[in-house]
């Protein structure tokens, strides 16, 4: 079948040299590995702060070398705290799934050539490059990164160095990368939505997709309407603190004795204009993994995703409630306490699309054949895990009780539980199910077995004895236990916690290792190494520069035809006709 | 000897996945239930209503959790593969809509009982017969400011503010009505009366909880946030800031005494004598 004459797709031209092959490519796979490996920096350094959080809570008056002064300050603590949100949030949890993987694989999964628009995605990139740049730089310019919190509220990140350390330039800095991650996500967010929409391949409807393509659909449009609204308060932020503007600055404002010039601005406004943004972006941080979730839990069960097409409804159920929730972080703001009854209502709704899918991922391993390779490992931990962090989001969705839970630890459990571990084991999930098709070779199965069980194990052994510490009334964001006494008897309970993040943060060296070293060393991987049914596994690993090779597929069948009665091989590939199908009778 | 049967590795790898989630789930239970790390008891009737609340989504989360964790232990033990077929099927319907409808109605319900024990304080303005104290916060310190014996505030003037020569609030030395105010470092209250708290900030969001209290608001800088408490025992408790304010958050702290009503009038009258 003559690929160009009938299919009309772009004639996709293998680069020439260096730069054009691997810096400034516009191959989405290129693309989207420089995303991943952007990720992993991040995660890295997202970790090895995490570990000095926990180090300095524990061990409070220990000598570290490598910071000024030789003991870690209060406000060195809470620069950490602001750059470790910042730097897993955005640089990590919102670029792997969608940046990373949905980059890669979702053309390939709908029989497209690239991107609806290739040279945008390689913009959306070296922009977000950028900004992870320009974040990086707030630790090493004069007063040092900010200390505000990945919520950076006003008027403490709005005013400059003048309500504390670190709120000088780094705090611009911050500003200015999270502007420049905002408009890079909007350009991704603009391809994801054209490529979905217009390079199906045909026979691909919109209810054949994979649920993997489900979940960047989405997350892509909950991008394209939130990440504007960041993009504006970090504009109108940069203007208060440079421009003699008052967005969100009252009149009568007193630091250090002197009364401040600003007036007419709302602290409040900032933290709508946020959490209008942020609550969608948890989601943003979700959704891909809750697709690839169904999608390898399916796959390892050798049976169809239960209810698919309530799956594919349930996604779009979350991204659409997500939009109208973003008050439950502000109960205790001074927001209304009737728009407090309005959101927590709403909350309370967001539970139900996100229990469907917990019901149909058991009903999915429900009469399998459940193998358990390291992708569906994490698969399975995921779902565990989801279930443990979205329940506590139940406490915290009514006003009444987050009277008592409020900016306690129970929240850094629940968001951690949710976002800093099962988001993450979905991003696991994707790494060790598509290395074989994105590098052409296996990665080692024991390694990382092991890096599941000593990962799921220490995760829950750190955020499960969060929650207790939340209830006792741990208070987040502090930097150590000596200005409230009643703190001390939670020492224990920190200690453990620490331990098991000492130990658990250096299991994912394990992970490091297995990746880099398959890289080069790995078994060579076939095309279709875990007997999967949709298209990314027709073609080679890794793929040509056109994705097929010049063989565009069409789609004949739903992605997730495994075990159908009547056939002796237990998966049906989506691309085969009902005549070549047939022929696996 | 006998071949290694294929996927043999599966029952271990099942069995200590399903086992370590049961394990989780039975510690897990088991430390919530103990009540090891609960808060310090109630000390309003609507932090008891805050605990019920909080009990009931707890007897609710915890069935959810445990029959979730639990299914997926047994499916993963029960359909790990041991050489069978796996069973083809694309859903139920049926049981969509069932278990939907029991979300919605378990979620909601849960939802909008919790409603009373927040409009109770926040839809319901103090009584007239409150006693009403300021609350202003700044970087790292509460300060609490009761009207004195004419029962006015007094204006506060930003420019006129000076924690250095004992003016931390910046009362107005041309307003007479503020010459008796009173501006303490820890807040006194009597037991089993309304008190109205004021809540305003200086400088940066802060934030005013007491864990007994089950109460906590944030103090927001051009704004004045009242809330109102009736402590039915006395004590003394920790007031923390919970809304990061800067480098000192974490110190700033200070308490909550709630005495007799005779030990209030001679706080009262302690203070005015000192003025």
């Amino acid at each position: 079948m003559s690929s160009q004459a009938h299919s009309g797709h772009a004639v996709v031209v293998e680069p020439s040299g260096f730069i054009r092959k691997y810096i400034f490519s516009i191959d989405h796979k290129v693309i989207g590995i420089q995303y991943f490996l952007l990720a992993l920096t991040a995660v890295v350094i997202g970790i090895i702060l995490s570990i000095l959080m926990r180090f300095h809570l524990v061990y409070p008056g220990a000598h570290l070398p490598f910071v000024s002064g030789g003991i870690m300050t209060p406000e060195q603590y809470m620069a950490l705290v602001t750059m470790h949100g910042t730097i897993m949030v955005f640089f990590v949890l919102t670029t792997a799934p969608q940046g990373g993987f949905g980059n890669y694989f979702l053309p390939i999964q709908i029989g497209a050539p690239d991107m609806a628009f290739p040279r945008l995605n390689m913009l959306s990139f070296w922009v977000t490059f950028l900004a992870f740049v320009s974040i990086l730089a707030a630790f090493v310019v004069p007063g040092g990164a900010p200390i505000s919190g990945w919520t950076g509220y006003t008027p403490l990140s709005g005013m400059g160095e003048v309500t504390g350390p670190g709120e000088g330039m780094g705090q611009t800095l911050w500003i200015i990368s999270i502007s420049l991650f905002c408009l890079a996500s909007l350009l991704g967010a603009l391809n994801f939505i054209a490529t979905t929409i217009d390079l199906r391949a045909p026979g691909m409807t919109l209810f054949r997709m994979p649920l993997t393509v489900w979940g960047w659909f989405v997350t892509a449009i909950l991008g394209l309407l939130a990440f504007g609204v960041l993009l504006a308060g970090g504009i109108l932020l940069l203007l208060d603190r440079s421009a003699g503007t008052s967005f969100f600055l009252p009149a009568g404002l007193v630091v250090n004795d002197q009364v401040q010039p600003h007036s007419g601005g709302s602290p409040l406004l900032w933290q709508h204009l946020f959490w209008f943004f942020g609550h969608p972006e948890v989601y943003i941080a979700i959704l891909p993994g809750m697709g690839v979730a169904s999608h390898v839990l399916s796959t390892f069960s050798r049976k169809p995703v239960f209810g698919y097409r309530a799956m594919a409804m349930a996604i779009c159920g979350i991204g659409f409630l997500g939009f109208m929730v973003w008050g439950h972080h502000m109960f205790l703001s001074g927001m209304s306490p009737y728009s407090g009854f309005a959101f927590s209502v709403l909350t309370m709704s967001i539970g139900v699309p996100s229990a469907i899918k917990t019901f149909n991922w058991l009903g999915t391993l429900w009469g399998g054949k459940i193998q358990f390779k390291t992708p569906m490992l994490f698969a399975l931990g995921f779902v565990s895990l989801f279930v443990s962090g979205g329940l506590s989001g139940l406490f915290l969705a009514q006003p009444a009780v987050d009277n008592m839970l409020h900016a306690t630890y129970y929240v850094v459990a629940h968001f951690h539980l949710v976002m800093g571990v099962a988001a993450i084991f979905g991003i696991f999930a994707a790494t060790y199910f598509w290395f074989p098709k994105m590098f052409g070779r296996m990665m080692n199965e024991t390694l990382g077995k092991v890096h599941f069980w000593i990962t799921f194990i220490g995760a829950y052994c750190i955020f499960m004895p969060m929650h207790f510490v939340g209830i006792a009334g741990g208070i987040r964001r502090y930097a150590d236990a000596t200005g409230a006494p009643y703190l001390g008897v939670l020492q224990p309970v920190h200690m453990f916690m620490s331990h098991s993040a000492f130990i658990t943060g250096a299991a994912q060296l394990l992970f490091l290792f297995n990746f880099f070293w398959s890289l080069k060393s790995g078994p060579k991987a076939p095309k279709n190494p875990w007997n999967a049914t949709t298209l990314e596994w027709i073609t080679d690993s890794p793929p040509p520069i056109d994705n097929f090779g010049g063989h565009y597929p069409s789609v004949y069948r739903g992605p997730y035809e495994f075990s159908v009665p009547g056939y002796k091989q237990d998966f049906i590939p989506q691309n085969l006709t009902p005549d070549e199908a047939a022929r696996l009778k | 000897m006998r071949p290694r049967k294929r996927n043999s590795g599966s029952a271990a790898t099942a069995a200590m996945l399903s086992l370590f989630l049961v394990i989780m789930v039975v510690i897990t239970v088991y430390v919530f239930v103990s009540g090891k790390y609960a808060p310090p008891a109630a000390i309003t009737s609507v932090g008891h209503a805050v605990d019920a609340q909080y009990a009931l989504t707890l007897w609710v989360t915890g069935t959810v959790f445990i029959l979730s964790q639990i299914g997926l232990a047994f499916a993963i033990w029960r359909f790990r593969d041991h050489g069978q077929a796996a069973h083809f099927t694309r859903g139920n319907n049926t049981m969509e809509v069932i278990w939907t409808t029991a979300t919605i109605i378990l979620f909601l319900g849960l939802g909008l009982m919790g409603h009373k024990a927040w409009a109770e304080v926040r839809f319901t303005p103090a009584e007239p017969s409150a006693i009403q104290v300021e609350v202003t916060t700044n970087q790292f310190v509460f300060n609490f400011r009761y009207p004195g014996p004419d029962g006015k505030f007094g204006r506060l003037d930003p420019a006129q503010i000076s924690a250095s020569t004992g003016n931390p609030l910046g009362l107005d030395s041309n307003d007479p009505a503020g010459k008796d105010d009173v501006v303490v470092p820890t807040l006194t209250v009597p037991v089993d009366h309304q008190i109205e708290l004021l809540l305003r900030s200086q400088d940066v969001i802060h934030n005013f909880y007491v864990r007994e209290l089950r109460l906590q608001q944030d103090a927001v800088p051009g704004m004045v946030i009242p809330i109102h408490f009736t402590a039915n025992q006395i004590g003394r408790y920790d007031v923390v800031c919970t809304q990061l304010c800067g480098l000192g958050h974490y110190r700033m702290h200070t308490f909550l005494d709630v005495v007799s009503e005779s030990d209030y009038q001679a706080f009262l009258k302690q203070q005015a004598a000192g003025q």
